[in-house]
């Protein structure tokens, strides 16, 4: 067995365990570390794979970023002693069987079908070809989504910041 | 791609995850949880991107710029998500989703 078969089931282990962890965990802020794990070695994925880029994003961004914003709004909503009330039967059953035909579905269905692996030449993916690509407007550019996600970026920020504002002086507005 | 490692192993990983946080999206009933959940069937999803671009299609990116914009979508989708739940929080003092509903009258 060579050092990348093992270094893929490896990573596949941790990121089926850890995600089952942080559903079933009792403990919210476990929840978090299990998920910052789940998606760690998501990004050891992408680095396997070549995608150096893409698993930097996903470890600024997503282990970054959005745990650290999940944790911190664990801290300010919930006690740290706090534990969840077991769920009730039938939603445990429902999600359960829910999960358990789905994937299983899936799974058939996907082995059932044959990929036809590309056996073209890999492109490298460095810096300069994912800037070029994303800022051209001629084949294979991207600008259009990126202006989109832009735009998207900014209405998403203004209104988090307007959400959350506090209301200073409720009584005169009404 | 990765010597020795066939194409459908990755979306086995991929598609256990993603009903993985289906179930935990239906079994808690705490909003971030909730959210976390939404979380893992973003990034499975990803995986899937990412792992047909590159097993198929190596010549290309499309795979790996749109969950380079998955990323970018659920970064806005959980801050607002987190405003929102922190307002709530101000508002009924705890984030239950049994507790919510209070806010149609």
């Amino acid at each position: 067995m060579s050092m990348n078969v093992m270094m893929f089931y490896l990573f596949a282990g941790i990121i089926l365990i850890f995600s089952l962890l942080s559903i079933t965990t009792r403990r919210i802020l476990r929840a978090a570390v299990y998920l910052l794990f789940v998606l760690v070695a998501t990004s050891g994925l992408y680095f396997m794979l070549k995608y150096q880029f893409m698993a930097a994003v996903q470890l600024t961004l997503y282990a970054g970023g959005i745990v650290v914003l999940i944790i911190f709004s664990i801290l300010l909503t919930s006690h740290i002693t706090h534990r969840f009330k077991r769920p009730n039967l039938t939603n445990l059953l429902m999600g359960i069987s829910v999960a358990v035909v789905g994937s299983g579905l899936v799974i058939a269905t996907l082995l059932s079908h044959h990929f036809e692996v590309g056996s073209t030449n890999e492109l490298p993916v460095d810096m300069t070809v994912i800037g070029n690509q994303l800022l051209s407007t001629g084949k294979n550019g991207y600008v259009l989504p990126f202006e989109l996600i832009s735009i998207l970026l900014l209405a998403a920020m203004i209104a988090a910041i307007i959400i959350a504002k506090k209301e200073k002086n409720k009584n005169s507005e009404i | 791609m990765i010597q020795g490692i066939p194409l459908e192993h990755f979306l086995i990983v991929s598609t256990i995850m993603f009903f993985i946080g289906v179930c935990g999206f239906i079994i808690r009933r705490n909003l971030i949880t909730m959210l976390m959940a939404t979380e893992l069937i973003l990034n499975s999803v990803n995986i899937n991107f990412v792992v047909f671009n590159r097993y198929l299609f190596p010549d290309q990116l499309q795979g790996h710029f749109f969950s380079l914009f998955i990323v970018g979508i659920a970064a806005a989708e959980a801050s607002v998500a987190i405003a929102l739940i922190i307002n709530i929080y101000r508002n009924l003092q705890n984030i239950e989703v049994e507790n919510v509903n209070e806010m149609k009258y």
